[in-house]
């Protein structure tokens, strides 16, 4: 069963158009995590998937409906986005922003339920902000102000989760600091999380689903140790590599191929 | 910030500084609103103003603060409220600071529909009205039309309304040259944005106008407005119609500077500033839309009252005092909260 899926697609910007019969689901309950060189179309995809961009032709459907034709405010209660750069307004503390994820559970008469007061506290203690509620966000470290902003999808209380490149501009702990916490998500609270990674070791690693992309279309997807294979990883990226086994996870690792060094010493003399 | 629930499940959320700092601007502007009225070549004290207001003057004065001086500062108080709302408005549509009627090339282009309507209609006073706020609605649609394509904020936007400006500046130049000398005073004396002699019927289109923005702005777009500054893609994730609520948005403003203009003329720099001070007062992040409409209303209200005391025996128009109140306090505001980083 799938609640978010996409029936042929074409995805386009203006001149541009990314992708074409783009079919695809998000199976329920899974950590799916979308993989695939530069401009392959995944983010686009992830922006469809949340009807951020509206596609020429074809549909997305949530829960069994045309995406553009249901209330934005019932849609927002179901799917959660956060989105690549967000904008964290100048002077807004920690508790604020996390406290504007809950838009859609409120009105113009019903600002600040107790339910919100909840939720938001919940939100930062999942993602160990709580401390940090009154500091101002701009004076965070990327890595903290990445779990803010998680905690502010998370306050929104959707059932789907989509994150698109949720790791980006961070070092190598706090990367795994985010992925931990998603994975935590998805096995604590079942939610089902889409994200779109880089790094494809730990997309192996966190991903209980794996959509590979290029092009605008999908090459392959199924669990990270039926899909990841030398072939695959040739196709989608063009980049030789071995696949071994991850010793600390045993889920696959992707070694980049040595490439002749010595011509290109060669060169330099 | 501070909750207040009711028994039936209804909340209101607030900040007490943002709170307290509106309602010290909108008390500052009544005060200085009843000065106003009692300032002048028959002066009165502040207590027969209130008097006179509350319906037990004297006759003359009821004739003084009804038909004279009243609608002189109810126009500032009404016009400057209308500015910085619109002001507000485009500052957070924008995400800059520079997002102003002024900046966007609103302003001028009321002022050449004023222009056209003294220099080549020769209408009155009517006439120049409905000019400016022509002006100005054609060229908010006409920057709108511009920069829809780019996702219209930002820099684009900003960028549209700059070369917009710089055009109609151009068209009003050459409208100035072919005035004759007395169309040519009466255009002076607009641009330079200008309160004296208002009166009801001066103000009436834009008491109309704020009736019906004010409460869509406010009631209407606020939450949404706050929503938005968190980037396109996030407010929409979150359910925010973006496209509607910012032309909903943007007409609003278009329309509270294009009324105001009605009013009282292109007065310079009330929509930039009362919104950046009101900002630097609250300490609030968002909009800060009613904080500014009640900045806004003190800034012009009082910036007359100067215009009229300063010089003895010569009025400054309110457009001079705004550019310089607004920009020495602005000024000084940074200068001294600077070293606080942020806001």
């Amino acid at each position: 069963m799938s609640r978010l899926s996409a029936d042929r697609l074409t995805l386009a910007y203006e001149r541009r158009t990314v992708a074409e019969e783009l079919t695809v689901a998000v199976p329920d309950r899974s950590f799916t995590v979308i993989i695939g060189p530069n401009a392959c179309g995944k983010s686009t995809l992830l922006r469809a998937l949340s009807r951020t961009l509206k596609p020429r032709s074809g549909t997305v459907l949530l829960d069994g409906r045309d995406i553009h034709s249901l209330p934005a405010r019932d849609v927002a209660r179901t799917l959660g986005l956060l989105p690549q750069s967000p904008i964290a307004p100048d002077g807004i503390t920690v508790a604020e922003l996390v406290a504007r994820g809950r838009y859609p559970h409120q009105s113009l008469l019903r600002q600040w339920s107790p339910a919100d007061e909840r939720v938001v506290a919940a939100s930062m203690a999942a993602t160990g902000v709580a401390d940090l509620a009154d500091t101002y966000v701009d004076e965070l470290s990327g890595g903290q102000r990445q779990r803010v902003w998680i905690a502010m999808a998370l306050a929104q209380e959707t059932p789907l989760l989509l994150l698109d490149e949720p790791t980006t501009y961070l070092d190598i702990a706090h990367q795994l600091d985010v992925l931990d916490l998603c994975a935590r998500l998805h096995a604590d609270q079942g939610r089902t999380l889409v994200a779109v990674l880089h790094d494809l070791n730990h997309a192996a690693r966190y991903a209980t689903h794996l959509i590979a992309m290029r092009d605008g279309r999908v090459v392959a997807e199924g669990a990270p140790g039926e899909v990841v294979t030398a072939d695959l990883i040739e196709a989608v990226f063009g980049l030789e590599c071995r696949v071994i086994d991850d010793p600390e996870s045993g889920t696959p690792l992707v070694v980049p191929a040595a490439r002749r060094r010595a011509g290109v010493a060669e060169n330099r003399h | 910030m501070t909750v207040l629930r009711t028994s039936g499940g209804s909340s209101l959320r607030y900040r007490p500084r943002a709170l307290a700092v509106g309602t010290a601007c909108a008390l500052v502007a009544l005060a200085v609103g009843v000065l106003a009225i009692g300032s002048g070549d028959y002066p009165m004290g502040p207590a027969d103003v209130l008097r006179t207001l509350a319906g037990a003057g004297s006759p003359a004065d009821a004739f003084i603060v009804g038909e004279v001086r009243l609608p002189r500062v109810v126009t500032a108080l009404v016009a400057g409220a209308a500015l910085a709302l619109s002001g507000a408005i485009f500052q957070s549509l924008v995400r800059n600071p520079l997002g102003s009627p002024d900046v966007l090339g609103l302003t001028q282009g009321a002022a050449t529909g004023a222009l056209t309507a003294i220099v080549v209609a020769g209408g009155g006073a009517l006439a120049v009205a409905a000019g400016a706020a022509t002006g100005s609605l054609v060229t908010g649609a006409a920057i709108y039309a511009l920069a829809r394509r780019g996702g219209l904020h930002g820099y684009r936007l900003i960028l549209i309304g700059i070369g917009a400006a710089a055009i109609l500046t151009g068209v009003n130049g050459y409208l100035l040259t072919r005035a004759n000398i007395t169309d040519a005073t009466r255009a002076m004396l607009w641009l330079a944005g200008s309160l004296d002699g208002r009166g009801w019927g001066d103000v009436a289109p834009l008491l109309a106008a704020m009736a019906v923005t004010v409460p869509v702005v406010l009631l209407g777009c606020g939450r949404g407005l706050r929503t938005l500054e968190l980037g396109d893609d996030a407010a929409h994730a979150l359910g925010v119609r973006v496209e509607r609520l910012r032309l909903v948005l943007l007409a609003a403003a278009v329309l509270l500077s294009a009324f105001a203009a009605t009013a009282c003329g292109p007065v310079a720099f009330v929509a930039l500033t009362a919104p950046q001070l009101a900002r630097r007062l609250t300490r609030s992040p968002g909009p800060n839309l009613l904080p500014s409409l009640a900045m806004g209303a003190a800034l012009l209200v009082a910036a007359d009252l100067a215009g009229q005391r300063l010089a003895p025996g010569h009025q400054l128009p309110v457009g001079v005092m705004t550019g310089l109140l607004g920009g020495v306090y602005l000024g000084w505001l940074l200068a001294t909260q600077r070293r606080r980083g942020r806001i």
